[in-house]
């Protein structure tokens, strides 16, 4: 009889509380019904921010616990806190769009904490089975996050769409991952690592290297990196829109997080091999993005092919593999956030007298009628575009550096796939100011047609407020320093 | 020798209803074919030492998955002739299918031995059966080493629950349902009055 220990938990204090939390809301609510949403809301807020506080002050060296299945340390701090950041930033704004819509539903915000705690589990995850959990309890809830409007035929389509090429992707990842298990012998990334490292006299097996691929691409998936992109336009599009500001920040800060624990511990010896696929995901995703946008005009679909586009970027920091690489991402997902989050709370309050509405024309001469939140979406545009002194341009700067860096550091040269990516993906972010810009000319050169309604809530205005003001000030040293410092920690915890 | 005997007359069985689950014309028979089959298989576990995996074939998939099935079959009214109409237009796009899995088969039995031997590291060895049973070593397993990924499927199940109940749990309007608390309260003069009738007038 083997006698029990109990496992270390302190890691996961932040997990456990945010589970313990969502089931006590959840009893709360069915007891209470749906006219406690407002309060379940804010009190899964406030609990994003206590698990938020949690986890910053777990500052320790990498600590594993659950038989190795979990790890926590700095890379997977500063990740967490982008994810909480992000899903409490979406509990606040989606409050007052659900309460105007009449459609308040306690389930909503319950549903955003377990798709918080499944993320944060993914992030944390050193075993190819946690993350699978991980994955499948953040994929389920936004499965049904994304139609909980149903009675809305946009939305149910969305649900269903995302649902079957989820189930699709997580299909492939399994597959992957019993491929890994059989040719390694072990689920543990770190044994994996160990494994390969030693097999690595004879070179890796052809079966671990197909594992890997099937992996990668059911990530790719979650990320939405082109050719696994399809289910992002419509998604985005048919999901009610403060669920699309979820889904376009916290799940691909975690998905990628995922991606390159999973790149750098376990396959950190096959680097050679993935950095092909990324380099082409890179490449087709920022080449998309740019592209298929300017042909737009529903705002929420041109976010779509943006957050594409922006996947691309990121990874373009992965295909660098060095640790400025990884430093690049995690800056760029971290600016990406602020953008994004601040760009959904300007088109939160696109409602007029008669509803919400989301093309661009709807958009027109908001400079005359509304001059604050055009001025605030201007700026978000053109930092999504990444017009240099905003935090926009600082991203992408900090990917292609190390990107050119590593190519340049190689000596024999032969690195002109990283060389061709840098080029193309400058190219793609001029192509892609294109329709940023054309989104802020509409603002400020047409004629306007009907005036939204002032947004009643007083979060969102300061959600704008504050968001634009850190796209400005980003480029003061007392703003980016700390961001700076933290992403080299997070990346020195990950790659030394 | 029994062991043998028995695998063989487990084998024959498992094979043969597989079979039928496809041959047979009417569907109930297909279901019914597919527990037998289950029954077998659940009997090879058994002789392979893993009675709990034997078990648990037999509750969850005989006792759950095939009786959902008959319900399904049983519910559904399908016209098979409608439905083997177009078999001899896509006969050869199915039979060229057969054919490429067919080679596949043929080459994965062929280079059996492609791959170089796993090192094998299993995660946890199986203990010997005379030490502890199925169940204990599952379950020492589980609740202890596992407790993570298991709490976490715990979660994953309470999200499919919540998710199941809000896409498809509506208030229907006029619907009449028992109201304990109305029936407590209901007092002896709601039910009925006492009307005083006098004799040869009747209620007009």
């Amino acid at each position: 009889m083997t006698e029990t220990i109990l496992p270390n938990l302190a890691p996961a204090y932040g997990e456990i509380l945010m589970a313990i939390g969502a089931m006590t809301l959840l009893m709360f609510g069915v007891f209470r019904g749906n006219k406690s949403t407002g309060f379940v809301s804010l009190v899964a807020a406030a609990l994003m921010i206590v698990t938020l506080f949690v986890t910053v002050t777990w500052d320790a060296t990498a600590v594993y616990t659950f038989g190795d299945m979990f790890v926590a340390d700095r890379f997977t701090s500063f990740m967490k806190v982008l994810v909480l950041v992000a899903s409490a930033l979406a509990v606040i704004m989606s409050m007052q769009y659900f309460r105007d819509e009449q459609e308040e539903r306690f389930e909503y915000p319950i549903l955003l904490l377990l798709a918080t705690l499944g993320m944060m589990v993914m992030v944390s995850a050193n075993d190819l089975m946690s993350l699978y959990m991980g994955l499948e309890l953040q994929s389920l809830s936004l499965y049904v996050l994304a139609s909980i409007r149903r009675d809305s035929e946009l939305a149910t389509e969305a649900g269903l769409k995302y649902f079957v090429l989820g189930a699709l992707s997580s299909g492939m990842l399994l597959f992957g991952s019993s491929l890994i298990y059989g040719f390694v012998g072990s689920t543990n990334f770190t044994v994996i690592g160990s494994n390969l490292v030693h097999a690595s006299a004879h070179g890796p097996d052809i079966g671990v290297i197909i594992g890997m691929v099937f992996v990668l691409a059911g990530l790719a998936f979650k990320i939405s990196a082109v050719p696994f992109h399809m289910w992002t336009p419509d998604v985005y599009q048919g999901a009610p829109t403060p669920v699309t500001a979820f889904f376009a920040v916290a799940p691909k800060v975690a998905a990628l997080a995922l991606l390159v624990r999973v790149l750098y511990v376990p396959f950190g010896e096959l680097s050679e091999s993935w950095t092909q696929v990324i380099v082409f995901m890179s490449l087709a995703s920022m080449v998309l993005g740019s592209v298929a946008a300017v042909v737009q005009t529903n705002i929420k679909r041109l976010m779509a092919y943006s957050s594409i586009g922006h996947i691309g970027f990121a990874l373009v920091g992965l295909a660098a593999g060095s640790q400025e690489g990884v430093r690049g991402l995690v800056i760029y997902m971290a600016i990406y956030l602020v953008m994004n989050v601040g760009t959904f709370a300007c088109i939160l309050s696109m409602r007029r007298k008669d509803g919400m509405v989301e093309d661009i024309s709807d958009l027109s001469g908001l400079a005359q009628t509304r001059p604050g939140m055009a001025a605030a979406l201007s700026i978000f545009m053109l930092s999504l575009a990444g017009i240099p002194p905003l935090a926009g341009f600082w991203g992408k700067w900090y990917v292609f550096k190390a990107v050119v860096a590593t190519a340049v550091a190689d000596p024999m040269a032969t690195n002109y796939g990283l060389i061709i990516l840098a080029v193309i993906g400058v190219i793609a972010s001029v192509v892609g100011a294109y329709y940023y810009l054309n989104v802020v000319r509409v603002m400020y050169f047409n004629e306007p047609d009907g005036e939204f309604i002032p947004q009643k809530s007083f979060n969102m205005t300061a959600i704008m407020g504050l968001g634009a003001a850190l796209m400005v000030l980003f480029l003061l040293p007392q703003i980016n320093a700390p961001v700076l410092e933290y992403a080299r920690m997070a990346a020195a915890a990950l790659i030394s | 020798m029994i062991y043998t005997l028995c695998f063989y007359l487990f084998a024959t069985i498992t094979v043969f209803s597989a079979i039928m689950v496809i041959a047979s014309r009417n569907p109930v028979h297909s279901v019914l074919y597919l527990i037998l089959a289950f029954f077998n298989s659940a009997g090879l576990f058994v002789l392979l030492g893993a009675e709990f995996v034997a078990m648990i074939l037999v509750i969850v998939y005989v006792g759950a998955v095939a009786v959902l099935f008959m319900f399904v079959v049983m519910m559904l009214d399908i016209d098979y002739s409608e439905l083997r109409k177009g078999f001899q237009k896509y006969l050869p796009i199915g039979g060229l299918i057969g054919l490429v899995l067919l080679a596949e088969l043929v080459l994965v039995g062929m280079g059996w031995g492609l791959g170089s031997p796993v090192t094998t590291d299993p995660a946890t060895a199986t203990p010997a059966l005379t030490e502890m049973t199925n169940t204990e070593a599952l379950g020492s397993l589980i609740y202890t080493k596992y407790i993570f990924l298991f709490q976490m499927a715990g979660l994953i199940l309470l999200v499919a629950m919540i998710g199941a109940i809000v896409l498809t749990h509506r208030k229907r309007p006029g619907v009449k349902k028992q109201s304990v608390n109305k029936q407590v309260m209901r007092r002896r003069g709601d039910a009925y009055e006492i009307v005083k009738v006098k004799p040869g007038q009747g209620l007009g």
